[in-house]
């Protein structure tokens, strides 16, 4: 690794003061992304600064209202074993036991989840190969090279890669919204436009900018919430980024289904919302198969497979399927 | 930079700079091999300690990070000379072969065991709104709570069975 320098984060004032004076500064919270990134010299702080000791930014709130206030230093493994959010949203849950190992779930913070950056071998290759993320300018190896993981939805010739994060796409899903607070006050952002699709500025991932520092992840009640389901595929059975993934969650009236919503992970530069197929599904019966693929074949139209990875639209329709079937309690 | 850490029951000061990870502040300047260097990329999991009792990856955090905090190793299971349960576990279900993952397999596994008391559902628990008890993790559970392990000499079905007998006896 390189040289650099650190320090600890007194109070989020002077944290966020520092993170916008200085563009080399670095917050680490788990460090499970940041320190491989340095690692690999894709990352490269002149300062790094522990936020971890910031006070009341690990909580797990469980709101009257039926919704979730998450810390941003809360870890991954505590929020999956939490009882209120595994009562209330077990797609969150699902979708944090899925990623990564034990032992990186137990140092990964909520935060550092959510800005973990959007990347593919190339990003992380150690030769020089053209990468407009890591290298603006440089070109995409993965566009005409080696893409059987890349995104099928939003990705343009500057980067086709995907984002990582099974958190996010059930976030996604759920609307959640990200608190954060810069050097002008507190804002609250959207989930869904949080992360960024590639466009012509491939280098950013997400919304946020200089002197930022995420406060806490807000999920608002949700009636589809206790019904919601995250569903992974993959290459390997555990330690694996998705292929392609699925947040679901239902609403039921009877047998048909009163609301969905669905966010598709392993697709694109961020999660991917099906908000054709969810427009469609209303009134539709779940045990209608027929009828539920032809509503998730509406947001399949404008699938743009690459070269290798035309396998991806039809496993996406299918993991779709079967993400709102288990969520509506169809096993 | 200073760090003071509790390690294996003992304070241990240390002078470090702040790239040094973790994994390397145990080796190099506490020479507790134990911990191995493998993959250093949080990848394989040999290198698997306790920070205030969780299991984490020592490579990919800083040493730093760590002042005042409880470390532990391999080097503190046994007492008196006599090994761990999960030690005796891993020799009587022949729980590898050239070793080199072994210490990080059984910091996992014992830290693993106490996720599991503490009612932590895992991606292999059917239903996870439901509580999770000791007597739910199966050999299934293992294999996913473990899979943060790599072993290249692939003793998984007896490092499933030694972690099983250390779980549940025989």
């Amino acid at each position: 690794m390189h040289t650099f320098t650190f320090s600890r984060a007194a109070d989020p004032t002077t944290a966020i003061a520092a993170h916008a004076e200085d563009p080399d500064l670095a917050f680490i919270a788990g460090g499970t992304d940041l320190i491989g990134l340095m690692k690999d010299h894709v990352a490269l702080p002149q300062h790094v600064l522990d936020i971890n000791s910031l006070p009341d930014m690990s909580a797990i709130e469980a709101l009257p209202d039926g919704g979730l206030r998450i810390g941003a230093l809360a870890r991954m493994s505590d929020v999956a074993a939490d009882v209120e959010v595994r009562r209330r949203f077990p797609a969150i849950t699902e979708s944090l036991l899925f990623a990564a190992s034990g032992q990186i779930r137990n140092m990964a913070s909520m935060g550092g989840n959510i800005m973990q950056r959007t990347r593919c071998a190339y990003f992380r290759d150690e030769d020089d190969l053209p990468c407009n993320k890591r290298r603006p300018g440089s070109g995409c190896a993965a566009r005409d090279g080696l893409n059987r993981l890349h995104a099928i939805f939003g990705w343009s010739d500057e980067c086709v890669a995907t984002n990582p994060s099974d958190l996010a796409v059930a976030l996604a899903a759920l609307d959640a919204n990200v608190i954060v607070r810069g050097p002008r006050g507190q804002r609250l952002i959207t989930f869904t436009e949080f992360q960024r699709l590639p466009g012509n500025t491939p280098e950013r991932d997400n919304v946020i900018e200089r002197g930022d520092l995420i406060i806490s992840i807000e999920v608002p009640p949700r009636i589809e919430g206790r019904s919601s389901h995250y569903l992974k595929v993959r290459d390997r059975q555990s330690y694996e980024f998705a292929l392609v993934s699925t947040a679901a969650a239902v609403a039921m009236d009877g047998g048909c289904i009163r609301s969905a919503r669905v966010a598709m992970g392993g697709v694109a530069h961020k999660p991917w919302r099906l908000t054709a197929a969810e427009a469609a599904l209303r009134g539709v019966s779940l045990d209608d198969i027929e009828a539920v693929k032809k509503a998730i074949g509406l947001s399949f139209v404008d699938a743009r497979p690459l070269a290798q990875n035309g396998f991806k639209v039809e496993l996406g329709r299918r993991v779709a399927l079967r993400a709102l079937q288990v969520a509506g309690g169809r096993t | 930079m200073n760090v003071s850490m509790t390690v294996n029951g003992s304070v241990q000061a240390i002078t470090v700079e702040p790239r040094m990870t973790l994994l390397d502040a145990l080796r190099d300047e506490l020479r507790l091999t134990g911990p191995k260097k493998a993959c250093d990329r949080g990848e394989c999991g040999a290198c698997t300690v306790l920070i205030e009792g969780r299991r984490v990856l020592s490579c990919m955090t800083l040493a730093v990070m760590h002042d005042g905090q409880r470390i532990g190793t391999i080097e503190s299971l046994d007492h008196d000379s006599r090994l761990n349960t999960m030690q005796e576990a891993f020799i009587e279900h022949d729980g590898f072969q050239c070793g080199f993952c072994t210490s990080g397999q059984i910091m996992s596994a014992v830290a693993m065991i106490e996720e599991a008391k503490s009612g932590w559902p895992s991606a292999a628990t059917e239903d996870v709104t439901r509580p999770f008890t000791l007597n739910d993790l199966s050999a299934a559970e293992i294999r996913e709570r473990m899979s943060g392990n790599l072993c290249r000499c692939s003793c998984y079905p007896n490092i499933v069975d030694a972690v099983t007998e250390a779980t549940h006896g025989r």
